[in-house]
């Protein structure tokens, strides 16, 4: 199997659903320039046309609500925020609307939007082009919430987010773009609520996402090394969480690590420590752990920045700590 | 007259019916709210009826209309199920949402009433979304979104209304003046009072009518259809009105201070369904009798409504996560 790009696979996936569905749409800002969306929409353009790629005004709010009503009136939309700090504008629809219009409307409106959101971690960006907001999008009932961490998850779950019937906040880092991974050329689709045990281990439980997982991956090697075996959990999606998986994991290893891209108060660590505590507190060992960004907005600064992100050393650490 | 009239007769039988049946639908959910057979908040839409059912008079089943927390009449002039809505005001099992919306969420697909949302200006991005469906589909549909001068002081309301002219959509815009928002008049929260000359900076073709006036209305907006299912672009028409009751509620709430009873009145002497009657019976388009006849037809649908809605069953709680996801 060929081993592509994670931005490839996006861009793969788009054709392909393209191809397969005329309701497919595209729209957002920035979506026909490299500038906002790097590769992932390479080729879109020149073959479907403005017709149905989209590029809109700064009009975030407005531009969600007519994706919604394109979704309602037989479109399939995939809706784009090259930053996650821009959904900002559009919460009133993405929350008031998109997420709550089915069941308040009885049932029979399925809204089978795909929000595309943009993590732009790092470089320097500051505190409003670098969000990991998708804590946020977990806490509202009627989304879907998922964040892939391998190019192999991110075409089929792309693919499975067109086909789903619900709005789903597929959520990408820009920092995962570069990794490569075995990925079939051809049209398939990945759950959007099971998560994946990567690597199976007897000593602790590892649980993260995206961007995250990759620093996990790293972090699992060197505890190799120090005789530690590591069950790393790829959440895959947030919303649904998979406890299952999870629940089934620590009843195994009794210790719980959790690494998040987001921030510590209210989010998606707390969420999962939350589920193993209330349904498998007699399988613990110890404390769960969890490692986030501190509650603070991004710094600019390159030192500060390294302050702020948490990577695979702290959890090496955190790992041992926890096993010792 | 006679040259109003001219455009077709059976048009405005239809108009002057619609209003009736939103006034007494209007009329009953007031009485009911006042017995407190509803918790749910109601925003009645009496003294507005020429509106809605001017603008939907000539709209398909197979176009888009999109409301607001004020939804009700809108509903029932798109020809949305009497019944269904009123089981909907009960919060029972049978109405259009299931009683998971209640009044301000009301839904008939079938004849293309979309949504409304109480959001105000929410409802007015995702109408414009049904518009660029529209015009992908290429099959002569417009939407039509419904809005107070409130939700013109919202941003999405100018981020929609560009988005819509910039791609040249078979959007209708229609704004029902009535100068308050909740309890606050224009003049404290807008620089120009008038939305449809604050508009025309957007190269957007547009109109104010007196929204009391089925002619006015009904002949401005015929124009407007015309020109969307043309490809020719969408329009906004700003219809003064005045709501003869409360924002929300059943009273006039005259008590709260923001408006004078003399207001009030001199709106009320100008009954928009007095005045369609009226010109009918002058013309000799309907009889007197006809007219009695016409509105004891309208009260027992009404009262059947009210009947279907009590008859209804409550939500069963076991299917309280029934919709969340499709």
């Amino acid at each position: 199997m060929k081993k592509i790009k994670y931005s490839a696979a996006i861009n793969q996936a788009q054709h392909l659903v393209m191809d397969k569905y005329e309701s497919v749409i595209q729209i957002g800002v920035g979506i026909n320039t490299p500038w906002y969306v790097g590769q992932t929409m390479n080729g879109l353009l020149n073959r479907y046309g403005e017709e149905r790629m989209i590029d809109t005004p700064v009009s975030e709010n407005a531009t969600t609500g007519i994706a919604i009503g394109a979704a309602l009136s037989g479109y399939r939309p995939i809706l784009t925020f090259p930053r996650m700090d821009f959904m900002y504008y559009a919460m009133d629809q993405i929350c008031n609307h998109a997420a709550s219009l089915n069941y308040s409307l009885g049932g029979n409106s399925p809204v089978p939007l795909v929000i595309r959101a943009i993590i732009n971690r790092k470089g320097e960006q500051a505190a409003q082009h670098s969000q990991a907001i998708h804590a946020l999008f977990m806490h509202i009932p009627g989304l879907k919430v998922v964040m892939p961490s391998n190019a192999y998850d991110a075409k089929g779950m792309l693919i499975a987010a067109v086909e789903d019937n619900n709005p789903v906040i597929y959520i990408e880092d820009r920092e995962l773009y570069e990794f490569e991974s075995e990925v079939p050329e051809d049209y398939y689709t990945v759950s959007l609520d099971k998560a994946n045990v990567e690597l199976e281990g007897n000593d602790l439980t590892i649980v993260s996402s995206s961007y995250m997982m990759h620093q996990c991956r790293i972090a699992v090697k060197a505890l190799a090394e120090k005789k530690i075996s590591v069950d790393l959990i790829d959440l895959r999606s947030i919303k649904p969480i998979d406890s299952e998986t999870i629940l089934n994991s620590i009843r195994k290893t009794g210790k719980l690590l959790v690494v998040d891209g987001g921030w510590l108060t209210g989010g998606v660590a707390a969420e999962i420590i939350s589920i193993v505590v209330t349904q498998g507190m007699q399988y613990l060992k110890s404390n769960p752990v969890r490692i986030t960004l501190p509650d603070l907005p991004a710094p600019a600064s390159f030192v500060l920045e390294n302050a702020y992100y948490p990577d695979n050393t702290k959890i090496f650490q955190s790992a041992i700590s926890l096993c010792l | 007259m006679n040259e109003k009239l001219n455009l077709k007769e059976s048009t405005f039988i239809s108009i002057l019916k619609s209003m009736i049946r939103i006034r007494f639908f209007e009329e009953n959910v007031a009485e009911i709210a006042k017995r407190q057979e509803i918790q749910c908040p109601v925003h009645l839409y009496i003294g507005q009826e020429a509106i809605a059912s001017s603008i939907c008079a000539d709209l398909r089943n197979s176009d888009y209309v999109y409301s607001t927390h004020r939804s009700h009449g809108h509903y029932l002039a798109k020809g949305g199920d009497v019944n269904k809505i009123m089981a909907e005001i009960y919060c029972r099992e049978e109405g259009c949402s299931r009683g998971r919306g209640g009044s301000m969420h009301v839904i008939d697909r079938n004849v293309g009433f979309m949504l409304s949302s109480p959001i105000v200006g929410g409802s007015i991005s995702i109408a414009v979304g049904s518009a660029l469906a529209a015009k992908m589909k290429n099959k002569g549909q417009v939407s039509v979104a419904f809005f107070g001068d409130g939700a013109t002081d919202e941003g999405v309301f100018y981020e929609s209304l560009n988005f819509a002219i910039v791609n040249k959509l078979p959007m209708i815009f229609v704004c029902e003046n009535n100068s308050f928002s909740t309890h606050l008049p224009d003049f404290l929260r807008q620089s120009n009072t008038s939305v449809s000359e604050r508009v025309k900076g957007f190269n957007i073709n547009v109109d104010k009518v007196d929204g009391n006036n089925p002619f006015e209305i009904y002949k401005s907006v015929g124009k407007m259809i015309e020109k969307a299912r043309n490809n020719e672009g969408p329009s906004l028409i700003e219809c003064t009105t005045y709501r003869w009751l409360s924002h929300v509620g059943y009273w006039q709430d005259l008590d709260i201070g923001y408006r004078k009873k003399v207001d009030v009145e001199q709106w009320m002497n100008r009954c928009p369904i007095k005045f369609l009657a009226n010109e009918l019976i002058q013309n000799e388009v309907i009889t007197q009798d006809e007219f009695i006849k016409l509105e004891e037809e309208i009260k027992n649908q009404i009262n059947n409504a009210v009947i279907f809605a009590k008859n209804s069953s409550s939500p069963d709680p076991i299917f309280i996560m029934e919709g969340l996801y499709n």
